[in-house]
């Protein structure tokens, strides 16, 4: 049994008295009553209380008299023929956000987009999407997107903005250029193409706000194309990565962590597992993951990659900043040179990527784990372009300049320079779907359509298409960007015929087109053609080419946060903003992440100001003259000398409400090393007297210790498969048969030849005096591997989406009211001061739908009794918000309607207000709801549901076409999208289900429930977390001293 | 002290007779109340609806014993070859629904009252039929109010007699205290009120919200006697949604204009009045519905925009059936999966020119309907999960499953 100790923060490691006195209080903040002392003397007595009694009861029933509203109910004038009100339709597209990519499928209701589902016919991202693509279908219904085109900020036409951009560019000598993030779609690089050839002064180039320029130049200089190759992280028994986040943030997170899960599924019967190194600088979701983890300076990744290729081809040990990073380097070389390795690197510079691809030549990679035969697209951007141009707007020598998609103004290291460039432009246009920064500094806007009303493709690897259509009709004046290029190159088609015709025509008939556009992507059949490339890069010159790591002093790290990745519209998307960050469960702001031993030494270590109180120091951060005043928040695991800044924060106001003020903007802390631009620095760090609040949940709802969770070495795992299994037999195994009956003759252990569990079933029937009920139909329940939950947060956006989650505003997450249905609960265990020894655990908590639930015989009005499916109902209208329920639940998974959030109330007045949340409840964002699921009002609980509407939706469609219900059928939101299958849900009374064999068979080892001695019988079992490594890092008494009797 | 005692014992004895009386109006069951709740929907005591006419068919040759089996499991009858059964389906073209909740009391209940029952409007119109009830009650009234007066004038009289003899005869006269001041009196009073009170506060609780026999008055007077009764117009063609989706859906007026096309007077023997008693005509309610489609009557062609969109705006009805936000209802699951007729909800809406609501629509209502009603249990492959009652179908254990026992009742099938 592992013996760590786990830890959501460091107050919960300290167990301070604060932390305590916090944690006992789960409803924080004190009644508005005075009761102390004597009950009568008390500031609010009898009286008070009566009059308070007679004045509700009178105002509720003036309220409640009142006529009945007169309802009206408009039919369709005339009724598309696809649409049946209240029936949702389903359309297969494609999520594009420069060159993120997912394959998707839009669930409309009465004709608007309310939910985003992964599509997994794609071979790509096999039905999984991220937080960000869920959410994205909120930034469809944002506000502050713009209404109509504009000139020189005032409404305009398009014709007008036509007749004057033909004209000007027409006139134009000077060079001009269209400025764009990566593209994937190829009808739109056609479109462009026949611009630049019309206007031949225009030349196209492409700008990242987050660059991987370094590896497009490495791999040109290496195998002569400009290109990213496909991974392989399902074929690799070995994975490498050098500050990398491939499961959060870096290149295409989705795909990659479909790929991860497929080796790290473990079981009993099958022990193989890949393994994951990981060096990095902050603490990612990928390093949490990690089976061996080391942390470097940022500036030292380069020398890294040289001590990896080093011990690889010569055999060298590796010698840099510590032990472990040596220990890992020469680990992870030795595994490499077994075969089926893998290295990545998120470093942005050519020479650590050309070693880096000669690591991976020499481990032989290429043709085996990475694929040069299917090329992605994901990134195209080259710096020197966009610097050149910058630089060239400053020399006055632009005649014209276009940008779709990009926002120099906010995302250039140097925004001053942009701004000052753009003034020497004479014609200035943005493509930009709000105001952003750049948008307000050009003379035309012309708004694109969101990508949910808009035609096109994507081409996210080279031969393998994704098809785009349309959930809804533009909803504002809004016109596609290469409508716009097309008319001013003089072609009086529009884009959507173009398109039309391009797929017609390569497809070659009309059916074979409307099957691709139905089923969303066009691929080649059967397995992806793999095949590996010459390397020719020259290694010693990019190994010398390499800096020199900084020796002393602290570094400055910028980094993509797995909400909101580079900022663009996510950054007023209030449910991203709301989201806890994986790893600091922070929200709505961004703040300097340093290690606690750095928070000490600058004297903002843990005290009672901020270890509860989520005020928290703020300090002054230095880059060449540059100062920016962000709070500090603690993060065990980071590198002692990294200070951690995230980007996409600190947007102007006009971006929209919820993004204006929030955090600060951290791309001015990218530099240029003359090739690529540099996501570290170095960074002079200064503690200021100020405070500052920061919403984070991590501390919301404690266990206070108790035992959840259960890790073990792949050693332990394969001496012992039921290391687990006799651990859980020796809490509940006594109870197969009454004290004061006679014993079974022979021994029951395991699961029987029918399926049964005598254990579970002798637990159920023995472990409690009341009857024990049993159901006759379906019985759901919800299986989540703990080994390939990556923690990146899409299933607690897909739930907010499916159920109509309130979002709450910072200010109430401060009180600790933050309304998610499920929750990642992420443990640290190992040494605080040391960043090598944390290892980090990701736990989905959502309501356990307890068969003997303790909420349900606490509830005075019954509002949350027991469905004969094993689901743990709510009934809203009958609660009277006692809050009974989410004391009594282990799990502290029930979630309170403090305030009216949504105006689901019938007293307006009621209608929380919070100046960055406010726009969710615009008639706009509200047409986001799912109409399915009643919108809770003040003062009721609420809980995760199991998606009920979903169940009952797939059982209703069985009984419609009379026929049995099909497993995989009902599919809960959080289960449908997660990027790695980690989620398994079904009908566990069917021996046929995918559950019923996953409890009872094939992960029978590794199955166990949370406080399952409590007798709760969850219907939500965990499997347990299998490492690949040798010892549990923190498990070792005579290391790091942290061990607790029971974990 | 013995002021409470009999205090209390007057409140007991008072509970006592409230209890008795309330349990003497259960001991019978009401057929008035068990027609209208689980017949009216199909059944007219005098005339043939969607089933039989009911009056007089107690005295049916084939006995009562017969109703009582046809009434419990109509199919089991019918599967066991009863020439009268197949009669009736082939005459009314559906098999009755099943009311396996009902005794044979219930029964009795209901035979009776429809024996007795006679046709409110078989007076004729123009007799002073009418008013005399409110003379009566007036009448009544007035007596009743002299009657108790003279009760008192009487009482007092009595009273001041006894103190004036009691006075002759030397008899000290006991001080009265006033009724006002009696506690004895006040006590009960005040207790008396607060029942009485509380009934009909919590009653008036309980209905709020509620709109039964709701009519409102709609922007075309659309008759669905017309339409669905007289002219037997199918509801399904119009309410397409009842066996798809949640909602039955409205229909867009082309769906209207698919028969008002060749339909454009309205020539129906009978005269369509409104609920106010004002006699409506039906062909300028026919136009009405051609400027709300778009349709040129004159041309016979639709009036189309410059891109070709038939100019028509949709009619914005007043909703008759309102379910508050947080109940989740399904018509597809009713209609298609259920097999529940239309009428079962919505009263018998084939007579109605104005729709009103026939049924409560409240949550008893629902749970009554889904504890009493059987699933169509061996014709869907859906319930073949349920194992265990298809074991006991076959062994004869029982007859049928309710809606209630698949988990009909409980919270989350409508609340989520």
């Amino acid at each position: 049994m592992s013996q760590k100790k786990y830890w959501k923060g460091l107050g919960e490691l300290n167990e301070t008295a604060v932390h305590q006195e916090s944690t006992s209080n789960e409803f924080k903040g004190d009644l508005p009553f005075d009761l102390s002392g004597n009950l009568l003397d008390a500031q609010t007595p009898r009286r008070d209380f009566l009059k308070y009694l007679g004045f509700s009861t009178a105002a509720a029933m003036l309220a409640a008299s009142c006529e009945m509203p007169v309802r009206k109910v408009i039919p369709y004038a005339i009724k598309p023929e696809d649409i049946t009100p209240g029936v949702p339709n389903f359309y297969a597209s494609t999520f594009v956000d420069n060159g993120d990519y997912c394959a998707i499928v839009i669930k409309t209701r009465d004709g608007r987009p309310i939910k985003i589902e992964g599509n997994s016919k794609s071979s790509i991202t096999k039905g999984g999407t991220s937080a960000r693509v869920q959410a994205s279908v909120l930034n469809l219904y944002d506000k502050a997107r713009l209404r109509q085109p504009y000139i020189d900020n005032h409404e305009s036409t398009f014709e007008a903005i036509d007749r004057a951009v033909t004209a000007a560019l027409a006139a134009n000598t000077k060079p001009a250029y269209l400025v764009t993030g990566s593209i994937l779609s190829p009808t739109t690089k056609e479109v462009i193409n026949q611009f630049t050839i019309k206007f031949p002064t225009v030349k196209h180039i492409v700008f990242d706000a987050v660059s991987y320029s370094g590896m497009l130049q490495a791999n040109e200089a290496c195998y002569g194309k400009r290109t990213l190759p496909s991974y392989h992280f399902d074929k690799a028994q070995t994975i490498v990565s050098l500050g990398a986040d491939f499961l959060g943030t870096w290149l295409s997170p989705v795909e990659f962590a479909k790929q991860y899960s497929v080796g790290r599924k473990i079981s009993a019967s099958n022990l193989k597992m890949s393994k994951h190194y990981q060096v990095e600088s902050n603490h990612t979701t990928t390093g949490a993951k990690a089976d061996e983890r080391a942390v470097c300076r940022p500036s030292e990744m380069g020398t890294v990659a040289v001590a990896l290729y080093n011990a690889i081809t010569t055999g060298e040990a590796p010698k840099l900043g510590n032990d472990k990073l040596n220990e890992v380097v020469a680990k992870a070389a030795a595994d490499l040179k077994k075969g089926n390795g893998l290295v990545v690197c998120g470093a942005n510079d050519v020479n650590i990527q050309t070693v880096v691809n000669a690591i991976n030549n020499a481990v032989g990679a290429n043709g085996t784990t990475v694929n040069w035969a299917v090329t992605s697209n994901y990134r195209q951007g080259i710096d020197a372009d966009m610097v050149n141009m910058v630089n060239a707007m400053n020399a006055g020598e632009v005649g014209a300049v276009f940008f779709h998609n990009v926002n120099p103004v906010y995302e250039y290291y140097q925004a001053s320079k942009v701004l000052e460039g753009l003034k020497k432009v004479p014609l200035t246009v943005s493509f930009a779907e709000r105001r952003d920064e750049t948008a307000k500094e050009c003379k035309y806007i012309i708004p694109d359509h969101h990508y949910l009303e808009s035609w096109g493709d994507a081409e996210p690897k080279t031969g393998y298409f994704s098809l785009m259509q349309p959930g809804i009709a533009p909803i504002f004046k809004t016109r596609a960007f290469q409508d716009n290029l097309m008319a001013w190159a003089g072609n009086t088609t529009t884009y959507a015929q173009y398109w039309n015709q391009y797929w017609l025509t390569k497809m070659g008939s009309q059916q074979a087109f409307d099957i691709a556009l139905q089923e969303g992507i066009i691929e080649p059949t059967g397995e992806m053609a793999m095949g590996g490339a010459t390397f020719s890069g020259n290694v010693s010159n990019a190994i010398s080419g390499i800096k020199k790591p900084l020796s002393g002093g602290k570094e400055i790290f910028v980094y993509e946060k797995i909400a909101i990745g580079r900022g663009a519209g996510y950054s007023n998307n209030p449910w991203l903003l709301e989201m806890p960050d994986p790893m600091t469960k922070a929200t709505w702001d961004n703040y300097a992440l340093v290690s606690p031993k750095t928070a000490a030494d600058l004297g903002a270590e843990l005290t009672s100001i901020n270890e509860v109180d989520a005020k928290k120091h703020v300090v002054k951060l230095t880059v060449n003259g540059i100062s920016m005043e962000l709070p500090i928040v603690v993060m065990p695991g980071m590198h002692n000398e990294v200070v951690a800044v995230a980007l996409g924060y600190g947007r102007s106001k006009e971006v929209g409400r919820a993004a204006d003020n929030t955090g600060k903007n951290a791309y001015p802390f990218i530099s240029y090393n003359g090739n690529n631009f540099e996501n570290f620095t170095a960074v002079a760090i200064e503690k200021t007297e100020l405070v500052y609040p920061v919403a984070i949940t991590q501390t919301h709802l404690s266990y206070e210790g108790r035992p959840i969770l259960h890790e073990y070495t792949i050693e332990e795992f394969s001496k012992d498969p039921k290391v687990l299994w006799n651990e859980r037999e020796a809490e509940i195994g006594h109870y197969t048969h009454l004290p004061w009956a006679e014993k079974d003759s022979k021994e029951e252990t395991g699961i029987s030849d029918e399926g049964r569990d005598p254990m579970e079933e002798g637990f159920r029937e023995n472990g409690t005096l009341y009857p024990n009920y049993e159901s006759h139909g379906i019985h759901w329940g919800m299986s989540i591997d703990l080994n390939t939950c990556v923690g990146c947060g899409n299933c607690v956006m897909a739930c907010q989406a499916e159920n109509n989650v309130s979002v709450v505003g910072k200010t109430e997450v401060l009180k600790s009211q933050e309304m998610h249905w499920i929750r990642i609960d992420r443990y640290f265990s190992g040494m605080p001061d040391d960043p090598n020894s944390i290892t980090t655990v990701f736990q989905p908590m959502m309501c356990q739908h307890c068969d003997n639930a303790p909420c349900e015989n606490v509830c005075p009005v019954a509002a949350t009794p027991h469905t004969n499916e094993g689901l743990n109902m709510m009934t809203y209208n009958r609660c009277i918000g006692t809050k009974y329920c989410a004391n009594n639940c282990p799990y502290k998974v029930r979630r309170f309607n403090w305030l009216d959030w949504n105006g689901a109330d019938c007293f307006d007045d009621n209608l929380y207000e919070d100046y960055r949340r406010d726009d969710m409840n615009d008639d706009l964002t509200r047409m986001v709801l799912n109409p399915d699921v009643t919108v809770r009002s003040r003062g009721v609980m609420e809980k995760c549901t199991f998606c009920v509407q979903r169940l009952q939706y797939a059982k209703l469609e069985a009984k419609k076409a009379g026929r049995p219900l099909m497993d995989g059928e009902a599919k809960t939101a959080c289960q449908q999208s997660c990027p790695t299958d980690a989620i398994q849900f079904g009908n566990t009374k069917d021996k046929e289900s995918n559950i019923y064999k996953l409890r009872n068979k094939e992960q029978m080892e590794r199955k166990f429930y949370v406080l399952e001695q409590i007798h709760t019988l969850p219907n939500i079992n965990y499997l347990a977390l299998i490492r690949n490594n040798e010892s549990i890092v923190g498990g070792d008494v005579t290391k790091d001293g942290l061990m607790n009797e029971h974990i | 002290m013995p002021l409470f005692r009999r205090l209390t014992q007057s409140i007991t004895a008072l509970l006592i007779v409230l209890l008795l009386s309330n349990q003497s109006a259960f001991a019978a069951p009401d057929g008035k109340a068990l027609f209208n709740s689980n017949c009216a929907a199909c059944h007219n005591p005098l005339k043939d609806a969607t089933g039989p006419a009911l009056k007089g068919v107690s005295g049916h040759a084939h006995g009562k014993e017969w109703i009582y089996k046809w009434v419990k499991n109509p199919s089991a009858v019918l599967a066991s070859g009863d020439p009268h059964a197949k009669e009736l389906v082939d005459k009314f073209k559906i098999v009755m629904t099943a009311f396996p909740a009902l005794g044979k009391e219930d029964v009795d209940a209901i035979l009776d009252y429809v024996d007795k029952y006679e046709d409110p409007n078989k007076a004729k119109p123009g007799e002073a039929t009418q008013a005399a009830p409110e003379s009566h009650g007036w009448l009544y009234t007035f007596v009743t109010i002299i009657l108790v007066a003279i009760l008192i004038v009487l009482w007092r009289t009595n009273y001041t007699l006894r103190r004036v003899t009691n006075e002759k005869q030397g008899i000290p006269n006991v001080k009265e205290i006033p009724v006002y001041k009696n506690k004895a009196f006040i006590a009960v009073f005040a207790i008396l009120a607060f029942i009485f009170c509380g009934y009909w506060f919590v009653n008036g609780a309980i209905e709020l919200g509620r709109q039964q026999n709701y009519q409102p008055k709609q922007p075309i007077f659309y008759s669905h006697k017309v339409h669905a009764g007289v002219n037997q117009v199918n509801c399904l063609y119009c309410h397409a949604g009842a066996e798809k989706s949640r909602q039955a859906m409205i229909p867009s007026t082309n769906v209207c204009m698919n028969c008002h096309k060749q339909i454009n007077e309205y020539t129906g023997k009978e005269k369509l009045i409104t609920a106010e008693g004002v006699e409506v005509n039906g062909t300028d309610e026919i136009k009405k519905l051609y400027t709300y489609a778009g349709w040129d009557a004159t041309k016979k062609e639709y009036i189309r925009d410059a891109e070709g969109n038939i100019q028509a705006t949709p009619i914005v009805w007043t909703k008759v059936h309102n379910l508050p936000d947080h109940v989740y209802f399904n018509h597809a699951q009713h209609v298609k999966v259920g097999k529940v007729q239309c009428q079962r909800c919505h009263g018998n809406i084939q007579e109605m020119d104005e729709v009103y609501q026939a049924s409560p629509l409240s949550m008893g209502w629902c749970l009554n309907c889904h504890r009493q009603t059987q699933v169509q249990f061996a014709d869907n492959k859906y319930y073949t999960l349920f194992q265990k009652y298809h074991q006991e179908m076959k062994e004869g254990k029982r007859t049928g499953v309710t809606v209630e026992e698949i988990g009909g009742t409980e919270c989350m099938k409508c609340h989520y």
